[in-house]
């Protein structure tokens, strides 16, 4: 390579290029992330303790923990089924291919509409005055809310993140479908496979690591939002993003070690979930490329 | 019987999409009684602190795309030239604002940039303003590094440089002249993704207490009926727009395709 005699006869360093991103993550991303670390696990004075650690073990951050796993593992089950079924609805049901760009775009808008709105949105619509209660009201006499039914709860948590979890899911899982190949449809029913075999024994195994990695990004994704439920129901809802906000405003805990664990706990938590994602996207790609 | 079940799941499904959009819409429209009006529009752009924050955003989203952009460009390029040795180390660290909710990299911030730490920038409005416009690149570099990366896999970065450097370029000459413009469409994929990311971003605005949009939002929210349907109207558009215009420029650019 005549270009690298060039490139050496040059004065800089080689990794004297990288220098400002590596600065810049490590004092915002890595440093931060430390910081909580390394709280969690000192008292104030600066010794090494578990009682923070220990101290997460309270009725009210137990809770906060398990509501939100709950809403997050139910939110992105949901949201994969509805995803999938989309998905493959477009791609194999027979839709017209014209029908699947349009549906990709609008997936890519509507995963990317989270936050506050999104909570104003499902407000307007199935909020207390919102078009769909009041039209079921009037036009059927059913009230949504003498069946159980709040918005301003973790059931109402769940249903409005299906409207960034569904598009997620249909944005990662299409390619995936689209990468099933005719010939294995073809080489199946030469074999005598009926297609409820086929989908069982090969379809579904080759889709089963991104619809499980998927689900884990789903899941994380939703652990860590904090926007939408804190305009849905505001800082008195229970889960641990919100404790967290509230802790961070105002020390609600009335420790600040135990803020630190509390950050930990989510840390820990969304880095699983994400590490089953990458392992698992790893091994789809063994057969979907 | 496959296609008519199909057609089921599609149209159930696209409920949880329409359904919303139509509430707030309709919502949005009925601050008048009995007729559908503008009036809740009107309000809230009538509002100062609506301008005020809008404006704060949108600056805000500026400074961020280009502080990203000077970040994320040099860095995919010379990884993608000199140290391809170090694109896993680099893709894992752009990645890693995914994995850490932004709530607790705020916390972090607070805890490590207080007033009486080794950088102090909690201490003035203009040092939170900086620090919130690092926290915004941060939350942005996920979707920034992929794009500027996707763009230069399109181009032959090797010859490129040589030949600009043959004619005597420097290094500044080569990003800003020659790989820049190359790569334009990417970058602004990533950028316009970064203006829909600041305009709606939240928690790290409340927590270091910017005026910015997304606090300003939420306070409507708590206090008012029928502006928070027309702000989510605008807040779709928004986003709606970003979108759009990424893929006006993906589709217009003479070369390339699928830059995402």
């Amino acid at each position: 390579m005549a270009a690298r005699r060039h490139f050496s006869s040059l004065p800089t360093p080689r990794w004297l290029g990288l220098v400002p991103f590596f600065l810049f993550a490590f004092l915002f991303l890595i440093l931060p992330a430390l910081t909580i670390v390394i709280g969690a696990f000192r008292t104030p004075d600066g010794s090494v303790t578990l009682e923070n650690i220990l101290g997460l073990n309270t009725r009210t951050i137990r809770n906060a923990y398990w509501v939100s796993i709950r809403v997050s593992l139910w939110s992105a089950l949901i949201g994969c089924a509805i995803g999938f079924a989309m998905a493959a609805a477009a791609v194999l049901g027979g839709l017209p291919r014209q029908i699947r760009s349009p549906l990709l775009t609008f997936s890519g808008v509507a995963s990317n509409f989270a936050g506050v709105p999104l909570a104003f949105a499902f407000i307007a619509t199935i909020g207390p005055a919102g078009l769909i209660t009041l039209w079921l009201r009037t036009e059927f006499g059913i009230n949504l809310r003498a069946y159980g039914f709040n918005l301003f709860s973790t059931t109402g948590l769940i249903l409005t993140y299906l409207f960034f979890q569904v598009p997620l899911m249909i944005l990662i899982i299409t390619p995936a479908i689209e990468g099933l190949r005719r010939e294995w449809r073809e080489a199946a029913a030469t074999l005598g496979a009926t297609g409820w075999q086929y989908w069982r024994m090969i379809a579904l195994p080759i889709l089963l690591p991104s619809f499980l990695g998927t689900f884990a990004l789903l899941f994380a994704n939703s652990f860590g939002a904090v926007a939408t439920a804190f305009a849905l129901a505001g800082p008195q809802l229970n889960i641990a993003p919100i404790l967290l906000f509230s802790q961070i405003r105002g020390d609600v805990l009335g420790n600040p070690g135990l803020g630190y664990a509390l950050a930990f706990g989510m840390i820990v938590i969304t880095g699983l979930a994400n590490a089953i994602y990458l392992w698992l996207r790893a091994r789809s790609e063994r057969w979907l490329k | 019987m496959m296609r008519i079940l199909a057609w089921a799941a599609f149209l159930l499904g696209s409920l949880i999409f329409v359904a919303p959009l139509l509430g707030m819409t309709e919502f949005s429209l009925s601050m008048r009684r009995g007729v559908y009006s503008l009036d809740a529009y009107r309000s809230v752009l009538a509002d100062p602190q609506f301008q005020e924050t809008f404006l704060y955003s949108v600056v805000m989203a500026l400074f961020t795309i280009v502080f990203g952009v000077m970040l994320v460009v040099p860095t995919a390029y010379w990884v993608r030239l000199r140290m391809p040795g170090l694109r896993p180390v680099v893709e894992f660290l752009t990645l890693l604002p995914l994995v850490i909710p932004a709530i607790v990299l705020v916390f972090g911030y607070i805890r490590l940039y207080n007033t009486s730490s080794f950088l102090p920038l909690t201490g003035s409005a203009t040092g939170t303003n900086i620090l919130l416009m690092f926290g915004y690149a941060t939350l942005s570099l996920p979707y920034m590094y992929r794009a500027v990366d996707t763009g230069l896999r399109t181009i032959d970065v090797g010859t490129l440089t040589e030949a600009a450097q043959s004619l005597g370029a420097g290094w500044v000459t080569i990003l800003a002249r020659v790989i820049l413009p190359n790569i334009l469409v990417a970058v602004l994929s990533g950028a316009f993704l970064t203006f829909a990311i600041v305009m709606g971003e939240f928690t790290m605005a409340a927590l270091l207490n910017r005026p910015a949009f997304g606090p300003y939002l939420q306070i409507v929210g708590a206090n008012k009926a029928y502006e928070p349907a027309a702000l989510a109207v605008i807040a779709f558009g928004i986003t709606w727009a970003c979108m759009g215009l990424i893929q006006l420029v993906t589709r217009l650019s003479p070369h390339m395709r699928a830059s995402r």
